[in-house]
């Protein structure tokens, strides 16, 4: 049988603030344990939550940059539950009334077109702490510090038709946050995290599938395996004649499955109701409109003057824009270099990200700064080095070995541009060659390619490669 | 009329984590009832000409600047918890 799969996603953006949503804490990720949790955090008898002004800008931030609604009026709900990380009982959140609802995003599919996804809603909330389940004796530990952190909770529709797309959205989600600089995105730290609904359904019913929700996902990759395990699982339940039941499940990353958490049904009644404690937030047309007129280029828009003011690809514009810094590493080194748009492109998606990912650093921890490669760059433009010269340029750069001239002139790297030089190398290796020499006046051509070899060896891959082919050329014949 | 039943008056006395006595339960559903038809009955008024508030108070909410104010005070308030280790509070197991 056919199975049409649906995922819809819940992704916790944790805002950047200095401070809680509704206290004076910080936020500090590593603190020491509940060194950062004051009375409000700890929901101490009498105390009263005050909310952050720049947590409330973030939202509407984000509002705009999904074209969402804003409406003017939004509540502050109590989700409650007991759970010892929760010291009030209840978590405060939105409900009825968030502060951004119906918005989307576009997202790119493998095919290089577009699909737009619904996002439901958006809302502000208050973390909970962490629970330490091991070394006590039995017993939990359990630390505040995170209680009260500002987070955002992003709804998406259930629009989502496979692992692929949940993973493209989750990537253009992560991307648009740390655009707008309202989220660190660090998933290690849970910054950015995310919860999927997956459900299946016969191919071409309309009617959705039950749906089990899939926790503790904290990287893209994780996602996207938790999120295939859960099809295969429910796909394999309802074939067997077995039916899904509406559940919490968790993704154990270590053994590449889902187990049940809690049934939801017994779980999700958690009763909200409008927090006395803190009145309904207004958010004024003005307020909207200054906040829109400072949002930063946004990612979709950055790919599309990349395209056109660089003549990029699109599929290089959107590899480039996909993450702000490397976008900027990117500008940067154009700027500095003035060297043709694609000559960079090449360098920072090809040997500069190789390194990157190979030891694992991110774009803003490069040993290259965009001013050394430009310089590099330059130095392929004006023929002082060849490209394949520039690769080994480029390794003594990664190591530091100073800038890229220092390093051409240290390890003698210039490239031979002198035709009469070329041309003695030439003569040279032609007179050692005399057999080769002559199969190729009779008509194996293949043989160039080993000419090439033989003046780059003798010149250590210094001679500049289209004066060679060419004064090759004329000698060969004769 | 609403009519709370025992069912019901126990699964909200659990979702509130709330011992009630065998004896207390009468007089509880026969409360909690009333407040119930004190609802209903307000529900009756025509409030289509009212914009519905989530507060008594026809006010809306003040904001903060994004500052710490609040500095580690983590030894007073572990003073009065009943058990603590290596600065975490202690309870007892909550293991899902």
């Amino acid at each position: 049988m056919e199975w049409d799969v649906v995922i819809g996603l819940e992704v916790h953006a944790q805002l950047k603030t200095q401070s809680k949503i509704f206290s004076g804490a910080p936020i500090a990720y590593g603190a020491l344990p509940n060194t950062q949790a004051c009375a409000i955090d700890l929901g101490m008898p009498g105390v009263l939550p005050v909310l952050n002004a720049e947590a409330v800008q973030m939202a509407v931030k984000l509002g705009l940059a999904i074209e969402a609604t804003i409406p003017p009026r939004s509540v502050f709900a109590r989700k409650n539950y007991f759970y010892p990380d929760l010291p009030k009982g209840y978590q405060i959140s939105q409900y009825e009334l968030p502060i951004v609802s119906k918005g989307h995003l576009d997202i790119p599919l493998e095919n290089g077109t577009t699909k737009r996804i619904g996002i439901t809603r958006a809302h502000l909330e208050e973390d909970a702490g962490k629970s330490l389940h091991e070394n006590f004796h039995g017993h939990s530990g359990i630390d505040l510090n995170r209680a009260g952190t500002p987070l955002i909770e992003i709804v998406s529709e259930p629009e989502l038709y496979s692992a692929k797309e949940a993973i493209s959205y989750l990537k253009a989600l992560h991307s648009l946050v740390r655009y707008l600089d309202i989220c660190d995105g660090n998933m290690q730290e849970g910054s950015f995290r995310c919860d999927a609904n997956v459900s299946i359904k016969p191919k071409g019913d309309s009617k959705l599938g039950t749906r089990a929700e899939i926790k503790n996902v904290n990287s893209f990759r994780f996602v996207e395996r938790a999120i295939n395990y859960e099809i295969e699982r429910q796909i394999s339940i309802l074939e067997n004649g077995g039916k899904i039941t509406q559940e919490t499940r968790l993704y154990d990353a270590e053994k590449n499955e889902t187990r049940s958490m809690r049934s939801k049904e017994e779980a999700n009644d958690y009763r909200y109701f409008p927090d006395p404690d803190l009145l309904p937030l207004e958010i004024s047309a003005e307020f909207i409109k200054t906040i829109a007129e400072n949002l930063p280029e946004l990612p979709q828009q950055k790919q599309q003057r990349f395209e056109r003011e660089y003549g990029l690809s699109s599929y290089d514009a959107n590899v480039l824009v996909s993450s702000r810094e490397l976008s900027e590493y990117f500008e940067k080194t154009l700027a500095l270099s003035k060297v043709p748009p694609k000559l960079v492109v090449n360098w920072v998606m090809g040997d500069l990200s190789a390194a990157l990912n190979q030891n694992n650093l991110s774009i803003e921890q490069s040993p290259v700064t965009p001013e050394k490669l430009a310089l590099l760059l330059q130095r392929i433009q004006d023929n002082t080095i060849s490209g394949k010269i520039a690769k080994t340029v480029f390794e003594a750069l990664w190591q530091g070995e100073g800038d890229a001239d220092t390093i051409i002139a240290q390890k003698g790297l210039k490239q031979v541009t002198d035709q009469s030089a070329i041309e003695k190398i030439i003569d040279e290796v032609l007179a050692k060659s005399p057999s080769q020499l002559e199969q190729y006046r009779s008509g194996k051509d293949k043989l160039f390619g080993y000419f090439v070899g033989e003046v780059m060896k003798a010149t250590q891959g210094k001679a500049n490669p289209q004066q060679l082919n060419q004064l090759l050329k004329q000698k060969l014949v004769g | 009329m609403s009519n709370i039943t025992t069912e019901q008056l126990d699964k909200i006395a659990h979702l509130a984590r709330l011992k009630i006595e065998e004896t207390d339960k009468p007089k509880y559903c026969n409360d909690l009832s009333s407040i119930l038809n004190l609802v209903e009955q307000i529900n009756a008024e025509d409030t289509s000409n009212v914009s519905p508030s989530a507060h008594s108070l026809d006010v809306t909410q003040r904001v903060r600047p994004d500052e710490v104010t609040e500095k580690n005070e983590r030894e007073k308030f572990q003073k009065i918890a009943p058990l603590t280790e290596a600065g975490l509070y202690i309870v007892p197991p909550v293991i899902e």
